[in-house]
C-alpha cells in the first residue's frame, strides 16, 4: 500500500455523490450510471473495474461532462472537484477545468488524435488553451513533454502526424497531452486495452511514474484486474451502473466479499494452477433499457442468490475496515427496515 | 509529388487519343457536315459540292481524315471555323475570359453559400434551421437552370432593373477602362448568381453530413477533454477534416470553370464557351465543336489530376509518389 500520510485527511480531490447519468433512447431516459458515490484523495490511484457496459466509461465521461451532447445527460447527484460542485457548470466554465485540473486519456490511441494536425499542434493546443504563453514557448514545452513520456526524437516527432506513429507512441502522445498542464486528476479510460502486452506494461509504468512525480491522482478505468493489482490504491467494482464493492486493493484481492468480485477473481487465468477450463460468469449484464427496478442487479447471474435478492435492493455497507459491499449476504447491506425475515434480527 | 504528376500526365495521353477517336467518329456520324451546314445542298450545283468536298478532303478515307485532323490539332491548329471563317483557336480564346470570369464568380458564390450553410447545418443537425437550409437547397437543386435563369431575368432585370438582360459588357465602352471592368462585373453577376446557387446544394449537404460524421469522432472528444471551446472544435478540428472529401467536387468545378455553362450562358446570351458550344452544334461548325469537346475532355482529366494532387496537400495521410 502506498504511503498513507496526513494528506489523506484533507478534502478529497474528487467526490462523486449519488451520480445518475442517463441516455435518451427512443425518447425515454435510461440510467447507465445509477447512484454512484465515491471519492478520490490526493495522489491516490483509484481503479474502476467491471465488464463492458457496466457504466464505467459513462461515469468517467460524466465527471468531465463529455457525454455526447443531446443524448447523454447527468440527471442527478453531484461531482465535486476540490469541494466545488462542477456537475452543473456551463460548458465554458468546464473548459477551464478540462485539460488543466482534470484531464483524460482514452482507450483508442489510433483514433483519439486528429489525423490532420501535427503532434506538436495538438499538444500545444492544450497548453495554449489554459496558459498565456507564446507559441514558441508552447512548442518547447511540447518537445520536453514528449521527451518526458519517453518518445525518442521528440524534436522531430512534434512535426509529424499521428498516422506516422505506432499505437503505443500515440498513447504516449495522449499522455503527454493530458499531463501538459499538470492536472491534479487524470482519468485514464482503459489506457492500455488497445495496446499489446509489452507496451501495456510500459504505459502503466509511465503513468505510475508521472503520478508520483506530479503528485497527481488517477482514476484508472479498466476491465483488467491485473492492472488494478499492479498500480491501484483503491478499487471500485461496478456492475450494471452501480458500485457493488469498494475496497483498498489488498483487501479486495485477499478478501473479496461480493459474489461478482469473487467470480471476477476466479476468471483470472493463473500461471500456478493447472485448470482445463477458465472460469466464466454465465449470462450477460442486463441492458440499460430493461434494468430491474428493485433487487440486486446481479441476482439472475449470482450463484448465491436468495429469493430476497429479487425484491430488496442492497446498499453499500461497510463489511470490514476500508471495505464496502452491496450484497444481501452481509447484514450491513440490508437497507433499514427491510430485514424482518432472518432469525435474531428483530426490528420492532 | 513531381514524379506522380508526370506519371499521371503521361497516363492521360492514351486517354486523350481514345477520346479524340470518339469525338471524331461522333462528328462523322452526325448527319451532314460543315459544308452542308454552310450551303443549301438542294439549291447548289452538285458539281460545285463535289468539287468542294474533294477540296476539303471529305472524300479521303476516314483514317486519313482523322490523321489529318489530329496532326493539326496537336500542333495547335484546331482548324478554321466554318461559321466565323477564322481560326477556331482564336474564337475559343476570345470566349475563354468571359467564361472564366463567370466560372470564378459563380464558384465564389457557391463556396460562400455552401460553407455558411453547411457549417451552420452541420453544427445544428435536425433543427429547424438545418431543415430550412436543406429545403432551400433541394429547391435550388430541383429547379432547372432554364427556369431559374428566366425567372431571375424577369425579376431582377425586367422588374427591378438591377442587372442587364444579357451580354457580357455594355457596348460603346472603351475597352480596358475602369467602367469597362465594372460593366463586365455587372453583366456577370446575375448569371453567376443563378449558376452559383444551383451548385450550392451538393456542397452544402456534403459538408453538413461530413461535419456531423466527424463530430462523433474520437478526436473531437479528445479536443473537448483538452478544454478546447466547442466553436474552435467545429471551425478548426472538424472543418479541417471535412474539407478533404470536398476536394473531389473541386476537380469537377475546374472543368466547369472553362467549360462554361451551356444553358445559363445561352439564356443570358452571355458570350462564353457554353454559348459557343451550342452555337457550333446548331450551325454544324464541326471544327469548333470538335475542338471544344476535346478541350472539355482535357479539362475534366486535368481537373481529376488537380483533385488528386490536392488530396495530398489537404490530407497528410495521403502521400503521392
Amino acid at each position: 500500500m502506498s504511503a498513507k500520510n496526513t494528506s489523506i485527511t484533507q478534502t478529497p480531490i474528487l467526490q462523486v455523490e449519488n451520480l445518475q447519468t442517463g441516455f435518451k433512447i427512443d425518447g425515454d431516459f435510461h440510467n447507465a450510471v445509477e447512484g454512484v458515490s465515491f471519492e478520490v484523495k490526493r495522489k491516490q490511484i483509484v481503479g474502476v473495474v467491471g465488464e463492458s457496459g457496466c457504466g464505467k466509461s459513462v461515469m468517467s465521461l460524466s465527471i468531465m461532462q463529455l457525454l455526447p451532447t443531446g443524448i447523454g445527460k447527468i440527471r442527478g447527484g453531484e461531482v465535486k472537484f476540490e469541494g466545488k460542485n462542477i456537475s452543473s457548470l456551463s460548458d465554458k466554465k468546464m473548459n477551464n477545468i478540462r485539460g488543466k485540473d482534470i484531464s483524460m486519456i482514452f482507450q483508442e490511441p489510433m483514433t483519439s488524435l486528429n489525423p490532420v494536425f501535427t503532434i506538436g499542434y495538438q499538444i500545444e493546443e492544450v497548453i495554449l488553451n489554459h496558459e498565456k504563453i507564446s507559441k514558441k514557448e508552447a512548442r518547447l514545452r511540447s518537445v520536453s513533454l514528449l521527451k518526458s513520456v519517453g518518445i525518442p526524437r521528440a524534436d522531430k516527432i512534434v512535426d509529424e502526424y499521428p498516422h506516422q506513429l505506432s499505437g503505443g507512441m500515440r498513447q504516449r502522445v495522449m499522455i503527454a497531452m493530458a499531463i501538459a498542464c499538470q492536472p491534479k486528476l487524470l482519468i485514464a479510460d482503459e489506457p492500455t486495452t488497445a495496446l499489446d502486452v509489452t507496451v501495456q506494461a510500459q504505459i502503466l509504468d509511465l503513468l505510475k511514474g508521472i503520478q508520483e512525480a506530479n503528485d497527481m491522482a488517477i482514476i484508472l478505468i479498466t476491465h483488467d484486474l491485473g492492472v488494478v493489482a499492479e498500480i491501484c490504491d483503491e478499487v471500485l467494482v461496478m456492475y450494471a451502473g452501480k458500485i457493488v464493492e469498494k475496497a483498498t486493493v489488498d483487501e479486495l484481492f485477499n478478501n473479496p466479499k461480493h459474489p461478482y468480485t469473487d467470480l471476477l477473481m476466479k476468471a483470472i487465468p493463473r500461471m500456478d494452477e493447472d485448470v482445463e477450463v477458465l472460469a466464466t460468469i454465465d449470462g450477460l449484464v442486463p441492458s440499460v433499457m430493461n434494468m430491474p427496478e428493485v433487487g440486486c442487479r446481479f441476482a439472475n447471474r449470482c450463484p448465491s442468490a436468495m429469493p430476497e435478492c429479487l425484491t430488496v435492493t442492497p446498499k453499500l455497507g461497510e463489511v470490514a475496515s476500508h471495505h464496502e459491499t452491496a450484497c444481501l449476504l452481509y447484514d450491513e447491506s440490508w437497507p433499514e427496515g427491510t430485514k424482518p425475515y432472518r432469525e435474531g434480527a428483530s426490528m420492532a | 509529388m513531381l514524379k506522380y504528376t508526370i506519371k499521371r500526365l503521361l497516363g492521360t495521353i492514351p486517354m486523350l487519343i481514345l477520346i479524340s477517336i470518339v469525338v471524331f467518329s461522333l462528328a462523322k456520324l452526325m448527319p451532314g457536315d460543315s459544308l452542308s451546314g454552310e450551303i443549301d445542298p438542294l439549291n447548289t450545283n452538285p458539281e460545285y459540292i463535289e468539287e468542294m468536298r474533294e477540296k476539303l478532303g471529305y472524300n479521303e478515307p476516314l483514317p486519313v481524315q482523322y490523321f489529318n485532323w489530329i496532326t493539326g490539332f496537336v500542333q495547335g491548329d484546331f482548324g478554321k471555323s466554318t461559321k466565323y471563317k477564322t481560326d477556331v483557336f482564336d474564337i475559343i480564346m476570345e470566349k475563354v475570359p468571359n467564361t472564366l470570369l463567370l466560372g470564378v464568380i459563380s464558384l465564389i458564390i457557391t463556396y460562400i453559400l455552401a460553407f455558411a450553410m453547411g457549417m451552420y447545418s452541420g453544427r445544428r443537425p435536425y433543427t429547424i434551421g438545418d431543415n430550412a437550409i436543406a429545403g432551400i437547397n433541394y429547391i435550388m437543386l430541383a429547379i432547372p437552370s432554364f427556369v431559374a435563369a428566366v425567372v431571375a431575368i424577369y425579376f431582377f432585370s425586367f422588374h427591378l432593373n438591377w442587372f442587364p438582360f444579357g451580354g457580357s459588357v455594355d457596348i460603346l465602352i472603351e475597352k480596358g477602362s475602369f467602367e469597362y471592368y465594372i460593366s463586365k462585373l455587372h453583366h456577370v453577376l446575375l448569371p453567376a448568381l443563378v449558376l452559383g446557387a444551383m451548385g450550392t446544394a451538393s456542397y452544402t449537404q456534403f459538408l453538413r453530413n461530413d461535419i456531423i460524421d466527424n463530430s462523433r469522432k474520437d478526436f473531437v472528444r479528445t479536443a473537448r477533454a483538452k478544454g478546447t471551446p466547442i466553436r474552435k472544435i467545429y471551425n478548426v478540428h472538424i472543418l479541417r477534416n471535412s474539407i478533404i472529401p470536398l476536394v473531389t467536387f473541386l476537380g469537377f468545378d475546374f472543368a466547369a470553370l472553362i467549360g462554361g455553362a451551356i444553358i445559363t450562358e445561352t439564356i443570358f446570351t452571355y458570350p462564353g464557351i457554353g454559348m459557343l458550344f451550342l452555337d457550333s452544334v446548331t450551325s454544324r461548325d464541326y471544327p469548333t465543336l470538335m475542338a471544344l469537346t476535346m478541350l472539355l475532355s482535357f479539362l475534366t482529366l486535368a481537373g481529376n489530376l488537380i483533385a488528386d494532387l490536392l488530396y495530398g496537400v489537404v490530407d497528410p495521410r495521403i502521400r503521392l509518389d
